[in-house]
C-alpha cells in the first residue's frame, strides 16, 4: 500500500466523519484547515481511521501527530511491517 | 426507524457516520416526544451524548441535553446551580464509573476501616441522589460500577474486604437496594454490560489517558443503546407483543412437511433443546404482560399440531392470537394489530427467514425485526435488543395477556347478541372513576406516555408532573378503571382539566384502546360533568390536536354533544359544553361510588 492509496482511503474516512464530500487532504492538512475538526471530532477521526486500516495507534502516536502527512507515515509504517 | 441504528448494529460505523445519521434523522419529519436530559459526568460524556441522541431520535424521542463541565457531576448536583435550574431537567443521568471511587480500601486497612470507606463512598452518591430528587423531582438514572482492570491481590480481591472486587460488589449491592426502594431511580447496569462487551476491551486504558473516557470509545454505542432502552421504557416506548414465525423459529423443521413427529423440539436432540430453551424464554415474557402471537405461513391445523407437540414449552393457549395462513406476513401482522387494537409498531417480528424479515422492514418500517443466524443466537438477539426493557413492574403489566385473552372471548360473545347495547349490558361492567391517588400514579403516567390513538391532546407527562397536577387544586383529574365479567381491565382512562374561573379546560383526555366501544368514555364524561358541577364549573372546553395516530377521536367531542368553537388550518379544534343541561349518557356501566 503506497502513500497515495493510503491518502485515498483516509480521505473517505474524513469525508464520513465530517459528513463533507468536498474534503481534499494533503500532507500539510491540519485541524486548522477543517472547520469541524476539534478535539472531540479528533477522537472520532482516530477511531474511524483505526477501523479502516485495522490497526491501533499508541498513546504516544496520537499525542504527537501534527498533520495528515504524519498520520499517513504511521499507517504506512505499520502496513510495511 | 433507520435500520443502521437498530440492534444488532455496527458501532464503529455509527461512530464514523454519526453526522450523516443525525442529518437523516432530523430530516424525517415526525412529532417526537421532546425530553430535557441533564448528563452529570464523572468523566468525558460528549460521545455518549451524541450516540444517545441518535438512538433516542430513532425511537421517536427528541432529546435536549445539559452537560456538566468535565467531571463536575457531584458539584453540579450538590450546590446551587442556576444553569441547571433554568434548564429544568425532565431526566437526570449520572455517568460515573469505578474511576470515580475516591476511597478504595488499601491492603493494610482493618475490616472496620473498609466498612467505613464503603459507607463514605456510598453516601457520597446517596446524598447526591437525595439532593437531586429534592431540587428537580425528575427520574434519575445512575450507572453502577464496572470491575477494575487489574487485581493486585489476584483472586483474593473478591474474597476479603480489602479487595477492590469485593468493594465494588458491595457498593453495587447498596446501589441496587436504593433502586429497589426508591421510585424514579433507575440503575444503568454497566457491570453487566462491560462483562458482555469484554472488560479488557471496555477498559482499554488509552481512552482514559488520551481523552478521559471511563470506557473505550468503540464501546460507547453499546453503552448509549443500553441507556436509551431505559429512557425509551420510561417514555412509554416499549413494545407490547411478539409476532412469531413457527417453522425453524420456534421449532426445527417444517411442520407441513415433517409432521408433528418429525419436527425438532424438546430434550431429545441438541437442536431440539435449543428450540425448547428459546420457547421457555419467550414464555417468560408473559409474566411481563408481553403478548405472544403467531405469524406463520402454514395451514392453521398444521400450526396447531406443531404447537401441541408434547415436548414443546409453548402451547396454543399461550398465544393471544394465531395467524397461520398463506397471506403475506405484513398483512397478517397488520390484521393481528387491528384485532388486538394495537399499532403495528408495537410488535417485534421474529423470523428465521431473511426474506420475510425484509418484507416486514419494507412494508412496516417502524416494526422492529429480530435478525439471527441460528436458533442459539435468537434468544440473545431478542434479549439485547431491549425492546421490552422493564422500568416499572405494575400489576397491570403482569395481567395484560390475560386481559387481551378475555377481550378475544368478549368478541366472540358479542356475536351472540342481536343488539350491541344488550351485549354491553351482559358484560356486567363496573367502573371505578376517582381522583388521582398515590398508588395509581405510575400507571397513570405510563398511560399518558403510551396512548397514541384515543388521545385528544397527546400531552405527555412525567411522574413528577402527574404528582403536581394531582395535588394542585386548580386541576380536576380523574382516572377510570373498568372491570367486567371476563376480568379486570385495569386503569384505562385518564382525564385532566384545568379550572379557570367557571370554565374547565381539558388538557388531557385519553383512553386505552383495549376498551374501545364499551361506552367507558361516556362514563368518564358523566363523572367529569358531575365533578365539574360540584366545583361550580359552568362550561367545559375540549381540545383536539391531530397527530398521525389519533384520527379516531377527531369527532369525539361532537359525539359527546359539545359544539365547535373554532378550527385552525392545522385541524386543531376547540369545543364547548354547557354543563347545566347535561343529561348522563352512560347506561351500560355501573359506576361504583367511592367508599369513605
Amino acid at each position: 500500500m503506497n502513500r497515495e492509496q493510503v491518502k485515498e482511503r483516509l480521505t473517505k474516512v474524513f469525508r464520513d466523519v465530517f459528513d463533507d464530500d468536498e474534503i481534499v487532504l494533503t500532507d500539510k492538512t491540519t485541524a486548522n484547515d477543517i472547520e469541524d475538526w476539534d478535539s472531540l471530532e479528533h477522537i472520532n477521526l482516530i477511531g474511524a481511521t483505526e477501523k479502516e486500516f485495522k490497526m491501533r495507534f499508541s498513546v504516544r502516536e496520537v499525542s504527537g501527530m501534527k498533520n495528515v502527512g504524519e498520520m499517513i507515515d504511521i499507517i504506512c509504517q505499520r502496513a510495511g511491517k | 426507524m433507520l435500520q443502521e441504528l437498530c440492534y444488532p448494529f455496527d458501532g464503529g460505523e455509527i461512530l464514523q457516520k454519526r453526522k450523516k445519521l443525525l442529518r437523516q434523522l432530523k430530516a424525517q419529519e415526525d412529532n417526537g416526544i421532546s425530553l430535557r436530559i441533564a448528563v452529570l459526568g464523572g468523566s468525558t460524556t460528549n460521545d455518549i451524548i451524541s450516540m444517545l441522541e441518535l438512538f433516542l431520535r430513532n425511537r421517536g424521542i427528541v432529546p435536549k441535553f445539559w452537560q456538566s463541565e468535565y467531571a463536575q457531576y457531584w458539584q453540579d448536583a450538590m450546590f446551587e446551580n442556576a444553569s441547571l435550574k433554568e434548564f429544568s431537567p425532565e431526566l437526570i443521568f449520572i455517568h460515573t464509573s469505578s474511576r470515580n471511587i475516591q476511597h478504595f480500601p488499601s491492603v493494610q486497612d482493618t475490616p472496620e476501616t473498609c466498612r467505613q470507606k464503603l459507607e463514605e463512598v456510598y453516601s457520597h452518591f446517596s446524598q447526591m441522589w437525595e439532593r437531586l430528587t429534592e431540587n428537580y423531582g425528575c427520574p434519575i438514572i445512575q450507572n453502577n460500577f464496572e470491575f477494575p482492570l487489574t487485581r493486585l491481590l489476584g483472586n483474593r480481591e473478591a474474597g476479603c474486604p480489602q479487595g477492590k472486587i469485593d468493594f465494588i460488589n458491595r457498593l453495587n449491592c447498596k446501589f441496587s437496594d436504593y433502586a429497589s426502594t426508591h421510585q424514579n431511580f433507575y440503575l444503568h447496569d454497566i457491570n453487566y454490560l462491560s462483562s458482555c462487551y469484554g472488560l479488557e476491551k471496555w477498559l482499554e486504558p488509552i481512552y482514559w489517558h488520551l481523552y478521559k473516557y471511563a470506557l473505550a470509545v468503540p464501546a460507547i454505542p453499546d453503552f448509549s443503546y443500553n441507556l436509551s432502552n431505559i429512557i425509551c421504557s420510561l417514555m412509554g416506548k416499549n413494545k407490547k407483543a411478539f409476532a412469531l414465525d413457527l417453522d425453524n423459529t420456534l421449532w426445527g423443521g417444517v411442520i407441513g412437511d415433517d409432521g408433528q413427529a418429525g419436527i425438532e423440539i424438546g430434550q431429545e436432540t441438541a437442536v431440539g433443546q435449543a428450540y425448547a430453551e428459546l420457547q421457555g424464554y419467550l414464555k417468560s415474557y408473559q409474566d411481563l404482560g408481553v403478548l405472544l402471537t403467531v405469524c406463520s405461513k402454514n395451514d392453521y391445523e398444521n400450526a396447531i399440531s406443531g404447537l401441541e407437540h408434547p415436548d414443546g414449552i409453548l402451547k396454543p393457549d399461550d398465544f393471544t392470537l394465531i395467524k397461520a395462513n398463506w397471506n403475506p406476513k405484513s398483512e397478517n401482522l397488520l390484521d393481528t394489530a387491528q384485532e388486538l387494537n394495537l399499532l403495528p409498531e408495537s410488535f417485534v417480528f421474529v423470523d428465521d427467514n431473511p426474506a420475510e424479515r425484509a418484507i416486514i422492514q419494507a412494508q412496516l418500517p417502524d416494526t422492529p425485526v429480530i435478525a439471527f443466524q441460528s436458533v442459539e443466537d435468537c434468544m440473545i438477539a431478542i434479549d439485547r435488543s431491549g425492546y421490552f426493557e422493564v422500568t416499572n413492574l405494575s400489576g397491570d403489566d403482569v395481567k395484560r395477556s390475560q386481559m387481551y385473552k378475555a377481550n378475544a372471548q368478549r368478541q366472540s360473545a358479542s356475536q351472540q347478541f342481536a343488539n350491541y347495547t344488550d351485549f354491553l349490558k351482559s358484560l356486567d361492567m363496573k367502573a371505578e372513576i376517582r381522583n388521582f391517588d398515590e398508588v395509581h400514579i405510575p400507571r397513570i403516567t405510563q398511560l399518558t406516555n403510551k396512548s397514541n390513538q384515543f388521545n385528544l391532546t397527546t400531552k405527555r407527562y412525567t411522574q413528577a408532573e402527574i404528582e403536581q397536577v394531582a395535588s394542585n387544586p386548580a386541576y380536576l383529574c380523574l382516572y377510570g378503571r373498568l372491570t367486567d365479567k371476563f376480568g379486570d381491565n385495569g386503569i384505562v382512562s385518564v382525564v385532566i382539566g384545568k379550572k379557570q374561573g367557571q370554565t374547565l379546560h381539558m388538557e388531557l383526555w385519553l383512553m386505552s384502546c383495549r376498551v374501545l366501544k364499551r361506552d367507558m368514555e361516556l362514563a368518564m364524561l358523566d363523572e367529569l360533568v358531575s365533578t365539574a358541577k360540584q366545583n361550580q364549573i359552568s362550561e367545559i372546553f375540549g381540545y383536539y390536536y391531530p397527530t398521525k395516530k389519533n384520527a379516531m377521536v377527531k369527532e369525539l367531542y361532537q359525539t359527546f354533544g359539545f359544539s365547535l368553537v373554532s378550527e385552525d388550518e392545522a385541524g386543531n379544534t376547540v369545543w364547548k359544553l354547557d354543563v347545566s343541561g347535561y343529561v348522563p349518557q352512560n347506561h351500560v356501566i355501573a359506576v361504583i361510588p367511592e367508599t369513605r
